[in-house]
């Protein structure tokens, strides 16, 4: 198999970024794995990034597209070319065409980490406690919209084996 | 300047050599870095750096980018204080540091925030539950991008979720003696976790050190993702043990040993390559109880005979035969 950047070399690095199924495989030479600083999460995508969207879009529908994020002004033209969001709006404007990329990296996850303003301080079995609570104040008020995220956090928290 | 965080011992530390976490963090109410202007960059450090200086415990210090030398930028990255990228362009980048290193604050790199901790020895845990501490106290101060599908929005889509990324350094000598590195590496990314030369890459990486990370961090909670790197770590450094046994069955290995004892002791001028092998085999001994020196003692080294940092040890810039030859002079002194 040929490295996915150059195109040119045996692939010799193959990484896999899936969680719930779905294979988001990249195969990549050293050099390039290298050059791209793959395999360190927070070293910049670059990785085919226009490609990728090339792939997905015709070049001349990227082209045309002429929406700005209302946050930072920059175009989807402008993330596809150098794989940066501007801003948190960017998740929002561009949310629909970037899904495809984050799929691709992340598999078909969603955060299950810590949210802000959350302060873990209490024990796993405290928060277990309360989400208890929570979910059944929120059965005896029909609120089963809440009930189903409570119901979903709690199984989270167990399956988890607690929180730090 | 007190102790530095390198100069302590930890759990594991035949294997384990140093364990680093970071969170990377936005704020909510500024576009990412790439988009910012340097004023307005200086504004968000403005911001940070008052939130920073309320947390409770700590005292940083505050150095803008623009206003190091070189050496003393490229030094941070061989402390691992920044990453080499952050050292690139210096304009509007600033970092927080605390005396003895093991909490700092690097802004406006690729996120806003990157609030990072180091420990000696394996303390993936300790370093999680200072890091979180901090990022609550921050929090308590600043809004931060965040999304509840996705987690911690970053200018990177890689770094979607958690935000976060925990690493510990291996002393590899055994396995990568017994060529074995390239089989890990593409081992452990299956896993969810990238294994990189700690200085330089792949199997040439110097000193046989490895920095092993997770890579992912949407759909995974910060406490699963540490417990999948601790197992992981744990199972190398089983494997390397056993490779260190079988090593030692051949009497070339003591000998190697000996004499890499010998060079460093002897040796007038020595350059970084030829130090980081040869260290590397005295750690090896060292860890096995065939040369009496202290493993934090090495670590140090390790980390201070780096070219860049080296040259900060006096006050003017040195040229390459000056640097070897004090590289040669100071690991003489600590090898006494």
């Amino acid at each position: 198999m040929l490295c996915q950047n150059c195109n040119k070399n045996e692939a010799n690095m193959h990484m896999k970024r899936i969680i719930n199924g779905h294979a988001a495989e990249v195969h990549l030479c050293s050099d390039c794995a290298r050059s791209l600083g793959y395999g360190d999460a927070f070293s910049g995508v670059g990785l085919g990034f226009s490609d990728f969207f090339e792939d997905l879009f015709h070049k001349n529908e990227l082209s045309a597209s002429t929406v700005r994020c209302h946050g930072c002004n920059k175009s989807f033209e402008e993330i596809a070319s150098d794989g940066e969001m501007g801003c948190a709006e960017c998740y929002v404007t561009f949310f629909d065409k970037i899904q495809p990329l984050i799929h691709r990296l992340h598999g078909r996850a969603t955060h299950i980490g810590k949210k802000p303003h959350s302060e873990n301080s209490f024990s796993p079995d405290e928060r277990l406690q309360q989400l208890k609570v929570a979910l059944q104040s929120a059965v005896d008020n029909q609120d089963f919209e809440l009930a189903v995220k409570l119901r979903d956090e709690i199984n989270g928290l167990i399956a988890e084996g607690g929180a730090f | 300047m007190g102790a530095k965080w390198y100069l302590g011992t930890g759990a594991q530390n035949d294997v384990v050599i140093s364990t680093s976490l970071h969170l990377a963090r936005n704020l909510r109410q500024f576009p990412f870095p790439s988009r910012l202007s340097v004023p307005e960059k200086i504004k968000v450090n403005s911001i940070v750096k008052s939130a920073v200086d309320s947390v409770e415990g700590y005292d940083f210090n505050y150095f803008e980018l623009k206003t190091l030398s070189q050496s003393e930028l490229v030094s941070l990255a061989e402390r691992y204080l920044v990453s080499p990228e952050f050292a690139s362009s210096r304009d509007g980048k600033a970092l927080l540091l605390t005396d003895d290193e093991s909490v700092s604050v690097m802004l406006n790199e690729e996120d806003h925030i990157r609030l990072q901790v180091m420990y000696a020895g394996f303390a993936l845990e300790e370093a999680y539950r200072t890091a979180d501490r901090i990022d609550n106290e921050l929090n308590r101060k600043l809004e931060y991008a965040f999304d509840d599908n996705l987690g911690y929005l970053a200018q990177n889509p890689m770094a979607l979720g958690t935000g976060m990324r925990a690493s510990v350094v291996l002393h590899l000598p055994a396995l990568v003696a017994a060529s074995q590195i390239t089989k890990l590496i593409t081992t452990v990314s299956k896993l969810g976790l990238s294994l990189q030369g700690s200085y330089g890459e792949g199997a040439a990486a110097k000193g046989d050190l490895f920095r092993l990370s997770n890579t992912l961090t949407l759909g995974i909670s910060e406490k699963a993702a540490i417990d999948n790197l601790k197992s992981i770590a744990l199972q190398i450094a089983a494997q390397e043990r056993i490779a260190r046994e079988e090593i030692f069955k051949n009497a070339i290995t003591e000998d190697k040993i000996y004499r890499a004892y010998g060079v460093l002791k002897y040796a007038r001028l020595i350059d970084t390559n030829e130090f980081m092998e040869l260290i590397s085999l005295v750690r090896l001994g060292a860890v096995k109880g065939l040369i009496k020196m202290d493993t934090a003692k090495i670590e140090a080294l390790m980390i201070q005979m780096q070219p860049a940092t080296i040259s900060l040890s006096v006050d003017r810039p040195l040229d390459r035969v000056e640097r070897d030859k004090l590289r040669a002079l100071l690991v003489r002194q600590n090898l006494m």
